[in-house]
């Protein structure tokens, strides 16, 4: 048991984004399109409809020019650590749901939802998309389709998984080379398509890793954080205006 | 053959205007059933959800209209339970069948709006296969079915007094059997539905991550759960007594003694003051201590057409007002007054329905996020506009060929 009140491995899969990197150049949240099967509409003006697990949201310190400052906010899955449950996995009627103690990863059984949406009610985030017409892709991209995530039907919920699929096939690796496979490490596709190496993935339990130190850096805040939520998301900025915006409280 | 169904002694308005009645109301139906079955065939996407209203209005309607079918269970609880008591009450025995059918119908009709909701209806049972015993939905999802149930086998002692019904021995002989056992399922009613109710303000009050709707409370429960149980025993009486005060206005007859309706008043008047004490305290302490913790205050809450006007008109004009009319005898002695204050109070629950649902989900959480409106279509109107119309015409019917109201052939006799 840890101190949060829950049952927790030494594994802690986290993600830690410099936002005085980010350019807002939105690779990240193609990337996660393209690795994770996200299917898109011929027209995807409606932001409030379209699916996106890596949602990049314009920050903007409200001021004129010649004070007027502008950031880029990538938004994942929080992967929420609060206590017991995330706000997302307790309300679901299905457990459809669920948060892997074994790696703090909040996954989401697709087959198993039954679109309630109870789940997006309860994630201050956003984070979690609704699938509203039968997923499609432009005819050739079909072929294209990652094998290793399945596609996700009408009428279903569906999130950032932290690429989980990676993480299985890291697990695998590590088996078959003889190494532990609570050990093994993996990055998202987020991680690894940024130009600026903005995203920084990890164990943040691993305390040798890049993330978890960077998550305790001077810079380091969360949103929300007066929440609860214990999210596993950690933003770098030195500015603090964008610090500010990370919590009502802050305001 | 109408004749013949109607219950003996009493007057029904010719079958010519009836039949025209039930097909205005049918033809209602089909609108809803058609734009409900389009709902199914063609997803969600027909309505005004989105991913920011996870919730709409049909989950407000469901809320709002289950809120109001409490007068069932808690009127049976009363008659069934508590009369052998506290003889005045009694007097409830000359409206519970009403009782009885507005629960029933409310209850059907919401588990009818209920399968539109949900994204993939053919998985709906899920909820008993794979139940999450932690969420407030499971408790819902298991306490409406139930619940429905108890009022089915409520419902059907009534229809088996139909004068043909009657006639044939071993339907009456099993319908006396199930009205001797009925304080049984009035009593098993109200358990289901005390629960019931009460997790459907669970379903709000425990989402810690939502500043709007989050409540501290007593174990598992948070305070939403007691007080959307307390509004509901507070305005579901009041919602039957207006519908039968309605069945009086339109068939021009006389129904229950006004004592009834003076009783009703008395006992709203009495849970919705202590409703609004308890309502008015949980508010202060959202306002003033919870959300702060958050870095809200309370005109965080409030925008546009989601503005402060909601929270005086539940409280204030839908609240205490209608709980002061009815504490006082001379409120309760005037008609105006009297179902003046009933339907304040009917509205009032249902915005305190809307409020928990749909402004609990638009007020923004991350600071850099904007309000969101949420504007119905038609193919959410219909369906609810064909639930209000299903239960309108099975009260129709039940009052027609049924012997509703035990005191009627009296007061009419003039």
């Amino acid at each position: 048991m840890s101190e949060k009140g829950h049952a927790q491995s030494g594994v802690r899969f986290g993600m830690v984004i410099d936002l005085d990197k980010c350019s807002g150049c939105g690779a990240c949240s193609v990337a996660c399109q393209a690795e994770n099967n996200i299917s898109f509409r011929p027209d995807e003006s409606e932001k409030l409809r379209s699916i996106t697990w890596m949602e990049i949201y314009q920050l903007t310190n409200g001021k004129d020019y010649p004070d007027f400052r502008q950031a880029f906010l990538p938004r994942p899955c929080m992967h929420c650590d609060s206590p017991h449950h995330s706000p997302c996995t307790f309300v679901c009627p299905v457990n459809a749901t669920t948060r892997d103690e074994n790696n703090g990863i909040v996954t989401h059984i697709y087959p198993r939802c039954i679109g309630c949406r109870y789940c997006m009610v309860a994630c201050p985030y956003h984070a979690r998309d609704f699938n509203w017409w039968d997923p499609s892709w432009p005819k050739p991209m079909e072929s294209m389709l990652s094998p290793e995530v399945s596609t996700r039907m009408r009428g279903v919920v569906e999130k950032c998984t932290f690429c989980h699929h990676r993480m299985l096939k890291a697990r695998s690796k590590a088996y078959v080379d003889g190494s532990d496979p609570n050990k093994a490490t993996y990055t998202t596709a987020c991680a690894d398509a940024c130009p600026t190496k903005a995203i920084t993935f990890g164990n943040l339990q691993d305390e040798k890793s890049e993330v978890a130190k960077l998550s305790k850096d001077p810079r380091a805040f969360r949103i929300l954080a007066k929440l609860q939520t214990e999210p596993k998301v950690y933003y770098l900025s030195k500015q603090d205006w964008i610090k500010k915006l990370s919590d009502n409280a802050l305001k | 053959m109408d004749k013949a169904l109607i219950p003996e002694g009493l007057k029904r308005c010719p079958l010519p205007i009836f039949a025209l009645w039930v097909l205005i109301l049918v033809g209602v139906v089909g609108w809803g059933v058609v734009a409900g079955g389009a709902v199914l065939l063609k997803a969600l996407n027909l309505t005004g959800l989105n991913d920011y209203f996870g919730f709409g209005a049909y989950i407000t309607a469901d809320l709002a209209i289950i809120a109001l079918g409490a007068g069932a269970f808690f009127s049976g609880f009363l008659y069934y339970g508590l009369s052998r008591f506290i003889p005045a009450l009694k007097e409830l025995g000359k409206i519970i069948n009403l009782a009885v059918i507005v629960g029933f119908v409310c209850y059907t009709g919401a588990l009818a709006v209920l399968l539109l909701e949900i994204g993939q209806p053919l998985r709906g049972w899920f909820g008993y296969w794979h139940a999450n015993v932690h969420s407030m939905l499971t408790e819902v999802i298991f306490c409406i079915s139930c619940y429905a149930i108890v009022l089915v086998i409520e419902y059907v002692p009534i229809v088996l007094e139909n004068r043909k019904l009657n006639e044939v021995k071993g339907l009456r002989v099993f319908g006396h059997s199930l009205h001797d056992v009925m304080a049984i399922f009035a009593l098993t009613g109200t358990f289901l539905s005390f629960f019931h109710q009460g997790s459907l303000g669970g379903v709000a009050g425990v989402l810690f991550a939502r500043p709007f709707a989050y409540r501290t409370g007593l174990f598992i429960w948070p305070w939403t759960f007691f007080l959307f149980i307390l509004s509901a025993i507070a305005s579901g009486p009041a919602f039957t007594a207006i519908i039968c005060r309605m069945l009086e206005k339109v068939s021009n007859k006389k129904l229950v003694d006004r004592s009834v309706y003076d009783l009703i008043g008395k006992i709203e008047g009495i849970l919705l003051g202590g409703y609004m004490v308890l309502k008015i305290a949980d508010t202060a302490y959202w306002a003033f201590v919870l959300s702060p913790r958050f870095g809200l205050s309370l005109f965080d809450y409030y925008w546009g057409p989601y503005g402060i006007w909601l929270l005086i008109a539940e409280i204030g004009i839908c609240g205490v007002l209608p709980a002061v009319i009815l504490l006082s005898p001379r409120g309760r002695s005037s008609n105006f007054l009297l179902f003046g204050a009933f339907l304040l109070d009917i509205i009032g629950v249902s915005i305190n329905r809307f409020v928990m649902t749909i402004q609990a989900i638009a007020a923004p959480v991350m600071p850099f996020d904007k309000w969101q409106i949420y504007v119905p279509t038609m193919y959410e109107v219909a369906p609810i506009v064909a639930m209000l119309a299903y239960c309108v015409l099975i009260i129709s019917l039940s009052y027609r060929y049924l012997p509703l109201f035990p005191r009627e052939k009296e007061l009419n006799r003039a």
